[in-house]
């Protein structure tokens, strides 16, 4: 009883920050109350028993995000309040239809969600069943990395498309240069002592993938995270421009390699044979989180700072 | 009597709704980013309540991996649409300059 009351404050609680989120005049308070929405939604997450996702969402709704909305609000030209404001007036002015039709939409949207049927899920019987065959304890990785491997492996061809939408935006792919002036002392020194910390405990969350919640997902969030840092420090976490793009593509290749490998082995595209599953896994699993963990850096540090080059002249020159 | 997983399915069908309302109703572009990702986490909630097997139970694994992919190709769509954003806002501003206008004033979006 006490646990169903804590859930229903909860519930309650995420609904009334993410109507804050949308209401709050200030742009600023959004992002702040919308990065504690993401922390309360890892809460959720833990009483749904999927520790999983609460892990990736804690790293990723409370941290990159917000990391990113704060940066582009930062960079954006802020409107001069009574143009705030007259903005603001005519929202409330029109805002009843569309507030009438959202409450139709909940309304028909939770009847239908309240009359779900429970009902055992045969995909996960299905995921217990061969759970010995795929090489790692954990169903959640098992699916993942081996039953739905096609999933992970295209996420990465996404990444990598974001990545190049946002170079393409930025008007130049040279990332390496870039640096900021010169960072505030107590923050390189705090830097420096978490960094080795957060790289442990990404190469932690990689390897407890196989058994417990964990995985490529969550280590390569906690690396993006690690990678932003560093780049906040005024440190080069890669030096090399070639060696950014190596690293953007090696999750999504050694899945091809892998796939490529067992076709020409005669097995299935992303099909590994039981005895040598867990090898796999463990490469493919390391690939996917420096990919994840090197494009999310990546596309932080391409936002940031905007292309030097003007856009309109002509072809960017690499300079020495 | 209501179910755990029922409390979280309501809270994420009013996310989504609450999401889509911004979506529609917000004219600030970042606003409507954010928007979108409390819509999408409308939809992951929904998601892991229906894979929710009772407090004993483990959750069922393939709707957990599908939001777990789902989270890390949001922030990444985030990511690219702030860069549109950006780039927007310094378009605005560039034309507003050309036009002798101040660039504080944010663009509008809807012709009365």
């Amino acid at each position: 009883m006490i646990a169903l009351i804590f859930d229903g404050v909860l519930a309650v609680t995420l609904v009334a920050l993410a109507w804050r989120v949308l209401a709050a005049p200030d742009a600023f308070e959004a992002v702040v109350v919308f990065i504690t929405l993401g922390l309360l939604m890892a809460l959720a997450w833990g009483r749904l028993a999927a520790p999983d996702i609460a892990l990736a969402e804690a790293a990723v709704g409370a941290g990159l995000t917000g990391v990113l909305l704060l940066d582009t609000l930062g960079a954006l030209p802020h409107g001069s309040p009574p143009a705030q404001a007259a903005a603001h007036a005519e929202i409330r002015g029109r805002g009843w239809p569309a507030r009438v039709a959202t409450g139709l939409l909940a309304t028909t949207l939770g009847a239908a969600v309240l009359s779900l049927e429970p009902r055992p899920s045969l995909l996960a019987g299905q995921v217990s069943a061969h759970l010995g065959q795929s090489g790692v304890s954990h169903p959640v990785t098992a699916v993942l990395l081996n039953f739905r491997g096609y999933d992970t492996w295209l996420e990465l061809g996404v990444l990598l498309i974001a990545i190049i939408g946002v170079l393409a935006l930025r008007g130049s792919t040279r990332l390496s240069g870039e640096t900021l002036a010169r960072p505030p002392a107590v923050l390189a020194w705090l830097i420096r002592v978490l960094t080795p910390l957060i790289l442990m405990v990404a190469g932690y969350l990689l390897w407890l993938g196989k058994h417990a919640a964990g995985g490529a997902f969550q280590a390569g969030v906690v690396l993006g995270a690690a990678g932003v840092l560093l780049w906040l420090a005024g440190w080069h976490p890669v030096a090399r421009e070639w060696l950014w793009k190596v690293l953007w593509v090696i999750g999504f290749l050694g899945f091809i390699a892998a796939g490529l490998g067992q076709l020409l082995a005669g097995a299935n595209w992303l099909e590994y044979p039981p005895e040598t599953a867990a090898t796999f896994i463990l490469c493919l699993e390391l690939g996917a989180a420096i990919s994840i963990g090197a494009t999310l850096a990546g596309l932080f540090i391409a936002l940031h700072f905007p292309p030097r080059e003007n856009l309109s002249g002509g072809p960017n020159e690499r300079r020495p | 009597m209501i179910e755990q997983n029922q409390i979280y399915g309501i809270a994420a069908v009013l996310l989504f709704c609450v999401g889509l309302h911004g979506v529609a109703t917000r004219p600030e572009m970042v606003r409507k980013v954010i928007a979108l990702n409390i819509m999408g986490a409308g939809v992951f909630l929904f998601l892991i309540s229906v894979a929710w097997q009772g407090a004993r139970a483990p959750a069922d694994p393939v709707p957990q991996a599908m939001v777990l992919t789902g989270i890390v190709v949001a922030v990444s769509a985030s990511a690219f649409a702030l860069g549109l954003v950006r780039r927007l806002a310094g378009l605005a501003e560039e034309s507003a300059a050309e036009h002798g206008e101040s660039p504080a004033a944010p663009p509008k979006e809807d012709p009365k």
